[in-house]
């Protein structure tokens, strides 16, 4: 097992290469100039490359992206463009929001969506079942944007028991850290709800059909040990899966989230640097955002063997 | 020894007022706190080195600057006690205020204001219009630095003291050296605010405290000029890119003042009792229709001309910012309604019937082949989209054969330095707006040069509308430069370097409970307070 973790982490070197070749390759032929953002309309073209020449984009792609290679292996992912930051800095100061929302938002989904599918499963046909098949087709059919204004509209507006927008760092208290993030991970995982609870459902109902099943009933095993023990344990597998696949969703819905309820986290932050064509910042983040991803899929993997003692690395 | 009691009451009230003492502290902080949210971003932080108008603003919060511009759009001191002009104009000699000090304590000397300008002067248009004047310019002593000119230009003072990007921020000369193409590191300002560079989170929220330095002048506060009093011990600006989530906070107590609510989120705030909707930039914004010059078919003047029939203001307007006449101001000439400058000369071409067969039997006349007229449009900033779509529809509609190209900005901004044939990646016309405060005067009114490949994008060779400007900057009295300002608008009709597509009048929305807003121009801190 400890050989396949090492293996794996190694593997992710190569990944994460590609991953910078190709960011770095896409930012290159992508139309926008941050020179000419910079420079204003006022500039006249010397201008304009005196100021290229100063963020030394004017430098050959070879040369420009062995320099962020080098500087990327010595741990330097280099100065934003525009606020003369170091990325890290401010990808430091923007990933505890994001890294918050997106846990808060797991424990609440997986919390609720895996139960709403064991019971629909149980219930199959009922009017529990049919609720919950028609709550995930909400929650994959509306816009994460529309359920983020109407809860903010009812919790905020309306009812004024939670903040419009902003976000409170955990150091200053678990509650007012809690009451800006109920909204947006709310917002953010409906859809994750309905994606893990109509697979938690599907799964449940192949895993129930099972001979094993039928014998656990026959010994008269009780009801709820049969679905969350033997049933839930055995539909395990592709549940997790989702649940990985989903952390995607999670970093794409948390760009719109973020915006929406004003949470300056690395989604925005993102944003806002393709906007301007802050190249070092938009590098910085999807090299972190890749890197992410691939640690939760070997997560993933690894919690395979917890469910299944046959998978063996 | 004595042994205080203390009853259950006593306790109680005790505890209750060990609960309540913080919240009543943060009730107390946020009072003397304003809560703003900018237009955009502030993504960067030295106002010589961007022009981007945010930036300018927060400059004019942590910089001071030697001249201030009234209300009335005319100069006054501000940093400078006064300036003595000799040897026929070509000499100005600039006396400091006493008691003028940097956020690091230092006092303010001649030497910081002379080497502020030399940078300043390397990156704005009216300070390469100084550097290139300049004979020298020298500190006396500490208070007291002049500039030599070679020939003599009254409007100094208006350009040491201009509202718009970039302003004549004072820095420390330490600062001041840097190299004017490279962002400065150190923010030690010389304005009525401090910028908090330890809590700057750029994207999120920008802190600012009063600066108990700042020496303000006597006077009354008067726009950028007169005494810049400061009501509030910090301002935080908060960065909110989703117009809902602004308008939501700002409904919720949760923001104070917003400064650019969406056109059609104003009858909602208006419907709430504890907000104010106003008028505050007064110069607001000048809509433009650019034409590029270099290529087909707006190479031809006529062409260009053939326009101007068509061209309905008020559906431009009615697209950039909604059907209420309050937020738009139609006719609008070369210069910002409402300023000085603006004049009506020739402005029938604008104001008069439109008349869509005259402009299609026009452009016909001037020998139009069905070029491929390239429309740039900007979709992520949503009144230059919409000015764009109206703008190829009345193309459209006269004859031209449009192709309406879609990008954001920042493709926008890098394609627009093309100056090649459409086939090549180039561009035939599009849509922008100029703050109005840079096109009331011609020293900093860009869509009119006419200095061919150092123009704006466009590129426009018109000698006659630099020979205006040139005579601008030299005219005496303010009815010498509104005489010059009739005749470049005139040859403006001629030429057609752009075509004005009205003035968008954005409205600011702030809390009730905020006062004392300045008008003019940009959100300013200083007069504002809290009821």
């Amino acid at each position: 097992m400890f050989a396949y973790i090492v293996r794996r982490v190694l593997a992710t070197i190569p990944v994460m290469a590609i991953v910078a070749l190709f960011v770095f390759s896409l930012l290159y032929i992508a139309p926008g100039d941050p020179a000419a953002v910079i420079a204003g309309d006022q500039a006249t073209p010397a201008d304009v490359e005196r100021i290229r020449a100063s963020l030394g984009l004017d430098r050959p792609y070879l040369v420009r992206f062995g320099a962020w290679l080098w500087d990327i292996l010595r741990g330097d992912l280099g100065t934003s463009i525009f606020t003369n930051l170091p990325v890290a800095t401010m990808i430091r100061q923007r990933i505890e929001p994001t890294l918050s929302l997106m846990i808060v938002t797991l424990i609440l989904a997986v919390s609720i969506a895996v139960p709403m599918g064991v019971v629909a499963a149980w219930r199959q046909g009922t009017w529990i079942d049919r609720a919950v098949m028609g709550f995930a087709v909400l929650g994959f059919s509306v816009p994460v944007f529309v359920v983020g204004y109407v809860l903010a509209y009812i919790f905020a507006l309306e009812l004024d028991w939670l903040p419009v927008q902003g976000y409170t760092p955990f150091s200053r208290g678990f509650f007012p850290w809690m009451e800006n993030l109920i909204l947006p991970a709310v917002a953010l995982g409906s859809v994750y709800i309905a994606l893990i609870a109509r697979i938690t459902r599907a799964t449940m109902l192949e895993v129930l059909q099972q001979d094993y099943i039928r014998t656990a009933k026959a010994k008269g095993v009780g009801q709820r040990s049969i679905l969350f023990v033997h049933a839930l344990k055995n539909a395990a597998v592709p549940i997790v899966t989702v649940i990985g696949i989903g952390m995607a969703l999670l970093i794409g819905g948390a760009v719109v989230t973020e915006s929406v309820f004003a949470i300056p986290g690395l989604g925005r932050l993102t944003v806002d640097a393709i906007l301007r064509r802050d190249y070092p910042v938009i590098q910085g983040v999807v090299l972190l955002f890749s890197f992410i991803y691939v640690l939760v899929n070997l997560a993933i993997d690894l919690a395979y063997t917890l469910f299944d003692p046959r998978i063996r690395y | 020894m004595a042994i205080m009691k203390v009853s259950r009451r006593s306790a109680l009230l005790l505890a209750g007022g060990a609960l309540a003492a913080p919240r009543i502290a943060d009730a107390q902080a946020n009072a003397r706190t304003l809560r703003f949210v900018p237009q955009a971003n502030l993504s960067n932080i030295d106002p010589v080195w961007s022009t981007a108008v945010v930036v300018r603003n927060h400059g004019l919060m942590i910089y001071d600057t030697l001249y201030g511009l009234g209300a009335d759009f005319r100069p006054r001191p501000q940093m400078a006690a006064g300036h003595e002009i000799t040897e026929e104009g070509r000499r100005w000699t600039i006396t400091l205020r006493p008691g003028l000090r940097f956020h690091d304590g230092a006092p303010v000397t001649a030497r910081d204001c002379v080497a502020s300008i030399q940078r300043w002067a390397k990156r704005d248009v009216l300070g390469q219009r100084l550097d290139g004047l300049m004979d020298g310019i020298a500190a006396l002593d500490d208070s007291r630095f002049e500039i030599r000119l070679k020939k003599a230009w009254p409007g100094l003072a208006f350009a040491l003291g201009k509202p718009s990007a970039n302003i004549c921020a004072i820095m420390p000369e330490r600062v001041a050296r840097t190299d004017p193409f490279t962002q400065i590191t150190d923010y030690t300002g010389s304005g009525p605010f401090r910028f908090r560079q330890d809590l700057f989170r750029p994207g999120d929220r920008m802190i600012y405290e009063r600066f108990a330095g700042y020496a303000p002048r006597s006077e009354p506060a008067d726009f950028l000029a007169g005494g810049k009093q400061v009501h509030f011990d910090r301002v935080e600006w908060i960065v909110m890119p989703d117009p809902s989530t602004a308008s939501a906070a700002l409904q919720n107590n949760e923001v104070d003042w917003w400064e650019t609510p969406l056109p059609d989120l104003l009858p909602l705030l208006r419907r709430n009792r504890e907000i104010q909707t106003d008028l505050v930039n007064t110069a607001g914004n000048l809509g433009v229709l650019r034409f590029n010059f270099l290529q087909p078919p707006f190479d031809n003047p006529a062409i260009r001309r053939a326009v101007l029939p068509a061209v309905d203001q008020r559906a431009f307007m009615n697209a950039a910012i909604g059907t209420d006449p309050a937020l738009s101001t139609i006719p609008a000439g070369v210069f910002t309604p409402g300023t000085p400058l603006a004049n009506d000369e020739g402005l029938s071409v604008l104001s008069g019937p439109r008349d869509l067969e005259a402009a299609r039997r026009a452009l016909r006349e001037a020998g139009y082949r069905g070029e491929r007229v390239v429309l740039l449009s900007a979709t992520d900033l949503p009144v230059l989209q919409n000015l764009a779509e109206v703008a190829a529809d009345m193309l459209r509609r006269i004859g031209f054969n449009v192709d309406l190209q879609a990008m954001d900005w920042g493709t926008h901004i890098q394609r627009r330095t093309n100056r090649g044939p459409v086939d090549a990646g180039g561009w035939s016309a599009f849509c922008t707006t100029w703050e109005g405060l840079d096109v009331s005067v011609p020293g900093s009114h860009m869509p009119i040069r006419g200095n061919g490949t150092n123009a704006w994008a466009g590129w426009p060779t018109l000698p006659r509308l630099e020979e205006l400007r040139e005579a601008w900057f030299e005219a005496t009295d303010l009815a010498a430069e509104q005489a010059i300002a009739r005749e470049i608008q005139r040859v403006t009709w001629q030429e057609v370097p752009f075509i004005p597509l009205g003035q968008v009048l954005p409205l600011m929305a702030y809390r009730r409970s905020i006062t004392g807003v300045v008008k003019g121009g940009p959100a300013l801190f200083w007069g504002v307070r809290r009821a």
